[in-house]
């Protein structure tokens, strides 16, 4: 079934609204409206309502449990795996309720991309990494996808560092470099969202700091939602701040102004390190 | 793909099926009281009788002699190659000793007739030429990798921690491997028994060859006896017309077969169920 | 005291010890008295002609060719039978089956039919495929029948392959906008198809090896020609040894050596393979 709105990013309907600096900015609606998340009889997510600001980065953050990753896998429908999930409320991207029955989820994965905690390429070659997303679409022209590759795999800055051997095998690549395969690997299918699940927290500092680098790059053209246990990277690179605590949204604003002025005193326990 | 799932459950249906059927038209002409209780069994002769003890004697007298053999080696292995081989020894005999395990029975039941039989005759004279020990000891070698190595596999599943705790007050390997991780992998090793018994009772050439094909109430190891499976391999070669009462004989002790390794196999499944979660 | 307790202790320890190496000695030790044994009686006869001769009531004219060619069909046969239902209700098991009930019985049905005794097999075999589907004593009833013997073991060990493929392959395929389908085309059977090949060999080779279930279903014991296609009556090697070693002139316990170290080689070299392809496949993929 396909769906009836297409959700490939221009035919969505587009809001203006003045951003903070007052100016104003196009964005594509990606919110949630009064989720409730519940895995059996436990409640992991309580009524949270946000709207995600297109092209920028926003950092879900929280101390353990708190159901962040609960909370961004929502937007990609992989907690539907889970046998147990169940929830009330809705997400949107657009206008389309992303868990109608008539959304097909592998669709919406095209549009909302996902890199993990651990990097995890498949055993194969870093090109074949990077082009099984278009293959799987039925893209069958070679040198579209060895373009688009390419073209991922600048944009993720690894192309610099493997183009001499692209068939060489991704496992055999370091921590840091898997992590930004997987993040090639994701772009590769020109997504408008990319949701990040702890990207860094298995990896080195030096290697922190490229994907940071780089994440601050993409957020021109991309909408980046990312969850961190470290707040000082949410600090450094987010525009937008969420701040969870037992499934429930706390505080939610402009990055600046949760790190120095929040307005409830639980998110400033948090920042402060009174709690986590 | 879920056709290919049913399958199972349909060979399973089939076989009980197929069993029960053939059985309960045996038990119209046979009374099912000198089925269990009479010790003859003469369905080929002209003077019939219909007692299975002497076929479950002579299965359960060759599990037995097999087990005798095959536990206290079995174990043995087990525990020396767990608590006392370095890993890489470990490495090359444990796939070693499973080489036991892949030999057809066909050609066990050869080793038992042309080597072991003459060989035990040498010390046991009175052995006669078919009999319940030589294939009994051969079985117990073919059974003897289940044990070990299933064993193995249990004792290695006890965290180090429990050694390590044992070593720290003092206590020497044998101390720790008999008293610590054994019992901590008791329901394991109780499995590996059980699916060893299991399969020593359904074994059929060994015993079709050097066993002999005279059923017999006893529990002398050196007297020909015969098995529940090698009388269905003998009446399958031999000429019983389809439907006659001998015929149905092969059912009636095939389900019996069936019976006991389907309580033994379920026992070990339900043991390995509830307590082998324990270190997993 | 404890000077006295700890010096039995350690007795205990360095007599088990030997006990162990003994145990392990001798095990192998009779392997290879036994392998030695036939390698001695059966090694002369083997020749060429051996291979190619038919059976016959005079030992030194009877040779395995209608024995190993029988070996091959039924291979080949319950290979293809086995291969395709097994694997096929491995990956649903895996994959696609729901986790209720249903699936633990069919689990539970699995594991037992694991333990029937092959001799069971042939039973169902005489019954349904021989006479209820009227194949007769034919090469395609021993097949089905071996087939339906070993498919336990094929299921467990897809099932055990795809088990070790980790679950983050799974979630940045499925990420990525693949379906459950392509995910399983794609990743999860190439990554776990070293596994299941090694199952599916040692599958058949103790398919090769059986002989109870064959006998049963009918498989004659002197089968003076070749078969031709899968309908004919046929015998196997095993079935011929056995037939052989139940005769008292020595010349046919002869041929039964030489057909064991046939049918030894056949058994070893399917598993060596397996076990080789075993230890490339945990190679390849080091997660």
């Amino acid at each position: 079934m396909q769906m009836e709105s297409e959700i490939k990013a221009p035919e969505i309907q587009k809001m203006e609204t003045k951003s903070r600096a007052g100016i104003t900015k196009q964005e594509y609606k990606l919110r949630a409206k009064n989720v409730d998340v519940f895995y059996n009889n436990f409640q992991a997510i309580h009524n949270i309502s946000m709207d995600i600001v297109d092209k920028s980065v926003t950092a879900f953050i929280g101390p353990s449990g708190c159901g962040k990753s609960t909370f961004l896998r929502l937007f990609n429908r992989m907690n539907d795996y889970i046998d147990s999930f169940a929830m009330n409320g809705q997400i949107c991207l657009g206008d389309q309720d992303i868990y109608d029955s008539c959304v097909r989820v592998e669709e919406l994965r095209k549009t909302v991309g996902m890199v993990f905690q651990k990097p995890n390429p498949f055993p194969k070659s870093i090109f074949d990494n990077v082009a099984y997303g278009l293959r799987i679409q039925g893209i069958k022209d070679k040198e579209r996808i060895e373009e688009r590759v390419i073209e991922s795999l600048r944009q993720s800055t690894l192309y610099e560092e493997v183009k001499d051997n692209l068939d060489k095998q991704a496992l055999a690549l370091s921590g840091g470099q898997q992590q930004r395969l997987c993040i090639a690997r994701a772009l590769a299918v020109k997504p408008s969202v990319l949701l990040m699940d702890e990207p860094t927290s298995a990896l080195d500092p030096i290697s922190t700091g490229k994907i940071e680098d780089l994440i601050s790059e993409l957020k021109e053209k991309y909408t980046i939602a990312i969850v961190t246990h470290n707040m000082q990277q949410a600090g450094r690179i987010s525009d937008h701040t969420a701040f969870l605590y037992m499934g429930k949204l706390v505080e939610y604003g402009d990055t600046q102004k949760i790190f120095t002025n929040p307005e409830k005193d639980r998110t400033q326990n948090y920042i402060t390190g009174r709690f986590g | 793909m879920a056709a290919c799932a049913l399958v199972t459950v349909v060979t399973t249906v089939s076989i009980i099926l197929i069993l029960a059927i053939e059985t309960v038209s045996f038990f119209s002409e046979v009374s099912i009281i000198e089925f269990l209780t009479s010790t003859k069994w003469t369905p080929l002769f002209t003077k019939k009788n219909y007692g299975i003890l002497p076929l479950l004697s002579g299965t359960l007298l060759t599990t037995a002699i097999a087990i005798a053999v095959a536990l206290p080696l079995g174990l043995a292995i087990a525990i020396y190659l767990n608590e006392y081989a370095s890993a890489s020894l470990r490495a090359v005999l444990k796939p070693l000793l499973e080489i036991l395990a892949v030999v057809p029975t066909v050609v066990y039941g050869f080793f038992a007739l042309m080597i072991v039989t003459p060989f035990l005759k040498t010390f046991v004279p009175e052995l006669s030429g078919f009999n319940a020990l030589s294939p009994g000891i051969v079985m117990g070698i073919m059974i003897l990798p289940f044990i070990s190595s299933l064993s193995e596999d249990a004792l290695s599943s006890v965290p180090h921690t429990l050694r390590q705790a044992s070593f720290g007050m003092g206590a020497n390997k044998f101390q720790t491997a008999f008293r610590v991780v054994v019992p901590a992998a008791s329901s394991g090793i109780i499995v590996s028994i059980i699916l060893a018994i299991s399969r020593a009772i359904g074994e059929t050439m060994i015993v079709a060859i050097a066993a002999g094909q005279q059923p017999r109430f006893t529990f002398d190891p050196t007297v020909p006896i015969e098995t529940i499976t090698a009388y269905i391999v003998q009446v399958s070669m031999g000429d019983v017309p389809h439907g006659s009462t001998a015929y149905r004989t092969i059912f009636a002790a095939g389900i019996t077969l069936f019976i006991f390794t389907f309580i033994l196999n379920n026992i070990s499944y339900w043991i390995k169920r509830k307590y082998g979660a324990a270190y997993e | 005291m404890v000077r006295l307790m700890s010096n039995v202790n350690r007795l205990k320890d360095k007599v088990f010890r030997v006990i162990g190496v003994t145990s392990i000695i001798f095990c192998l030790l009779i392997l290879v008295i036994f392998i030695a044994f036939i390698i001695y009686q059966g090694s002369a006869r083997l020749s060429w002609e051996f291979m190619i001769s038919l059976p016959s009531r005079f030992a030194e004219k009877s040779g395995i060719y209608t024995a190993w060619v029988g070996t091959l069909w039924v291979l080949v046969l319950t290979t293809l039978i086995a291969f395709p239902l097994g694997v096929g209700a491995g990956i649903y098991l895996e994959e696609y089956s729901p986790k209720n009930w249903l699936s633990k019985l069919l689990e539970i049905n699995i594991a037992n039919l694991a333990g029937v005794p092959s001799i069971i097999y042939g039973l169902l075999g005489l019954e349904f495929f021989v006479r209820i589907m009227k194949m007769g004593n034919s090469i395609l009833a021993g097949s089905l029948t071996l087939a339906l013997l070993i498919l336990p073991i094929i299921i467990v060990s897809t099932r055990e392959a795809i088990q070790a493929v980790p679950g983050t392959i799974r979630e940045a395929s499925l990420a990525l906008g693949a379906t459950k389908w392509q995910t399983i085309r794609n990743q999860i059977l190439p990554a776990s198809f070293g596994g299941i090949l090694t199952g599916v060999i040692l599958a058949i080779s103790r398919a090769v090896g059986e002989t109870a279930p064959l006998i049963v279903i009918g498989a004659l014991a002197y089968v003076p020609f070749v078969p031709k296609g899968p309908f004919d009556e046929f015998t196997v090697l095993p079935i011929q040894i056995f037939n052989w070693v139940s005769r008292p002139q020595h010349e046919f316990i002869i041929n039964a050596a030489a057909a064991i170290i046939v049918l030894l080689l056949i058994t070893f070299t399917m598993n060596g393979i397996a076990v080789y392809l075993r230890n490339r496949w945990q190679q390849k993929i080091s997660w």
